[in-house]
């Protein structure tokens, strides 16, 4: 059997809180699971789950109160394992006074590269994130988004084979989500193991084998979305135009809502062609047919039953 | 250097040089030139004397307030910006980020009082024509400055390391002022009859870095030469203190979590 990507066992996290009066806070709580070579995997939760938490123990920037990790069969003491991994801190920032070309080579430099492996590799990556226009532009200039794609090429420039990148779509137009989904997906062609964060379901759903979701700092399941999450859509979404004064058929009239001359109805799946049907009877335009997804709100809402789910941090005595 | 110390290093003298901290030099070696001229006018007989206590105090301060100002943002900075997250996911261990960041300030505090220096020797030349044999003396009293910045630049590293700018700003100023006074701290102590008192004094004495030895401004102004012994010995004692702030520095820090 091969040895996972990345192997997290028991990996507890406590901080202090409070100026005068400290107590402990509990931010992650035996969380054990493995991501394996070569898969995507995602790592699912609302703000203040621990997913940030877990990856920066990962890194070495925090330390454990308890439990273990290793990367490619590494631990993450040592510094070697740093050479196999690539990692994208959440809304990362950098050093303003550098351009990106700057940056991207400061970085190689950490890889053993000659100058002009390093030139080549720099220009190459800037490309592939589509900065090549800006390459010589200070990072003070730089919009989120382009610090996003910075931040990417940094974590892969050096062709590791683990990447982690924490909420890579944070703060990305539509075109930017997709080229970093693209960039995720040419990842997994390549054979890497890609372990990413996201709040975002249908994010998960598009690009990974298996997700982890947590919850309050307690891992919640482990398993493919579909599974885990339990991503079935419960509504059918249709869109569609109807002329001015069309009377809409009984039982969607009453849950449709107009905006202008397009009309959006929402029905159980189980009755979505007979609404079909109906609507065709009256002559209406069918714009779009897609299923409604819950909310990670939804989901953790329905997992734990109420909002305990954002309660999150759990104070522990010491 | 190790490989990965460089790269720091040089990232830091980049930033130094790109926060046009060393455009300042320029506007001071213009400035101690002007002096040169005016101090020439008014203080017949001793314009050497002057100029070279004037100068080389003038980048004695101006390198402290630099290798204080920068040295308490080296590692707070890096910190606060979140730039380490992604530095620290490179191969390269905390210790080895320590010492680029101090060797990369320490590079820049040396450009900007070899800059300061050729000030001063433009303005002495102004005066006098002519170089004289004595001036040599000037160079030891700067390397003696630089001995001194090294060690207020581990002193700011240090308390970089676990605490704000403010605060670190202040315990090093605080230490470095009490190890002006060291030897007037022994002073103190030699006199009381207190034994508590006296404890504390020598300990303190032993204890704190002794910035006294690293003056040699008015032995160098009245053109003396500076002893042999005294130059490897500073040189020594700075070596280790330095080190030992290092070691320091880095058992903090490789222990620290980042926010």
């Amino acid at each position: 059997m091969s040895t996972p990507a990345i192997e997290i066992e028991g990996l507890t996290m406590d901080f202090p809180v409070g100026f005068w009066r400290k107590r402990m806070r509990r931010s992650l709580d035996n969380l054990t699971f493995q991501v394996d070579e070569g898969e995507v995997f995602g790592f699912l939760g609302p703000n203040g789950a621990g997913k940030t938490t877990t990856m920066k123990l990962l890194m070495g920037l925090i330390f454990p109160t308890s439990g273990t990790a290793r990367v490619r069969g590494r631990s993450i003491q040592d510094v070697a394992m740093h050479r196999e991994i690539g990692y994208l801190p959440e809304q990362p920032y950098f050093y303003d006074y550098l351009t990106a070309r700057e940056l991207l080579d400061y970085y190689a430099r950490f890889s053993d590269y000659s100058a002009p492996e390093r030139r080549e590799r720099v220009g190459k990556f800037l490309a592939r994130v589509g900065l090549a226009a800006a390459a010589d532009v200070q990072l003070r200039k730089f919009s989120k988004g382009m610090l996003q794609r910075v931040g990417i090429a940094q974590a892969i420039l050096h062709d590791p084979p683990v990447v982690i990148l924490d909420e890579p779509m944070s703060g990305l137009d539509p075109v930017g989500r997709r080229e970093v989904r693209d960039i995720i997906q040419a990842l997994k062609e390549q054979g890497r193991t890609v372990f990413f964060s996201t709040h975002i379901l249908s994010d998960a759903e598009m690009l990974c084998d298996r997700v982890a979701v947590l919850a309050g700092g307690k891992l919640q399941g482990v398993g493919a979305p579909g599974a885990v999450v339990g991503i079935q859509a419960p509504a059918m979404e249709i869109l569609f135009e109807a002329r001015e004064g069309l009377a809409l058929p009984a039982g969607l009239a009453e849950h449709a809502t107009r905006i202008g001359g397009r009309c959006r109805v929402e029905v159980p799946e189980q009755d979505l062609y007979g609404a079909l049907e109906q609507l065709r009877g009256v002559q209406a335009r069918i714009l779009s047919v897609s299923p409604v997804h819950p909310t990670l709100e939804e989901y953790f809402f329905r997992l734990v039953g109420g909002p305990a789910a954002s309660r999150g941090l759990e104070e522990i005595s010491r | 250097m190790s490989a990965t110390v460089t790269p720091v290093a040089i990232n830091t003298f980049r930033e130094a040089v790109r926060d046009r901290v060393l455009y300042n030099l320029v506007l001071f070696a213009l400035i101690m030139i002007g002096a040169a001229i005016l101090v020439g006018e008014i203080s017949i007989g001793i314009e050497r004397l002057v100029i070279i206590n004037l100068g080389l105090t003038a980048i004695s301060i101006f390198g402290l307030v630099m290798a204080i100002f920068i040295g308490v943002g080296l590692v707070y900075k890096e910190i606060e910006k979140r730039t380490l997250y992604s530095l620290l996911s490179k191969p390269i261990r905390r210790w080895e980020f320590l010492v680029g960041k101090y060797v990369g300030l320490l590079v820049t505090l040396a450009a900007n009082t070899a800059f300061m220096t050729l000030g001063l020797a433009a303005a002495l030349f102004y005066v006098g024509r002519r170089f004289e044999r004595s001036d040599l003396s000037i160079l030891g009293a700067i390397y003696f400055i630089l001995l001194e910045l090294a060690l207020v630049t581990a002193l700011a590293l240090f308390f970089s390391c676990f605490s704000s700018p403010m605060l670190s700003t202040l315990y090093t100023l605080a230490i470095y002022i009490a190890g002006v006074f060291a030897n007037e701290l022994r002073t103190i102590g030699d006199f009381t009859q207190n034994p508590a008192l006296l404890v504390l004094t020598r300990t303190l004495y032993y204890l704190l870095p002794n910035f006294h030895n690293f003056n040699a401004i008015a032995t160098a102004a009245h053109g003396d030469a500076i002893p042999f012994s005294l130059l490897w010995q500073n040189t020594l004692y700075a070596a280790l203190y330095v080190a030992l702030l290092l070691l320091a520095a880095a058992a903090v820090f490789s222990r620290r979590n980042l926010k």
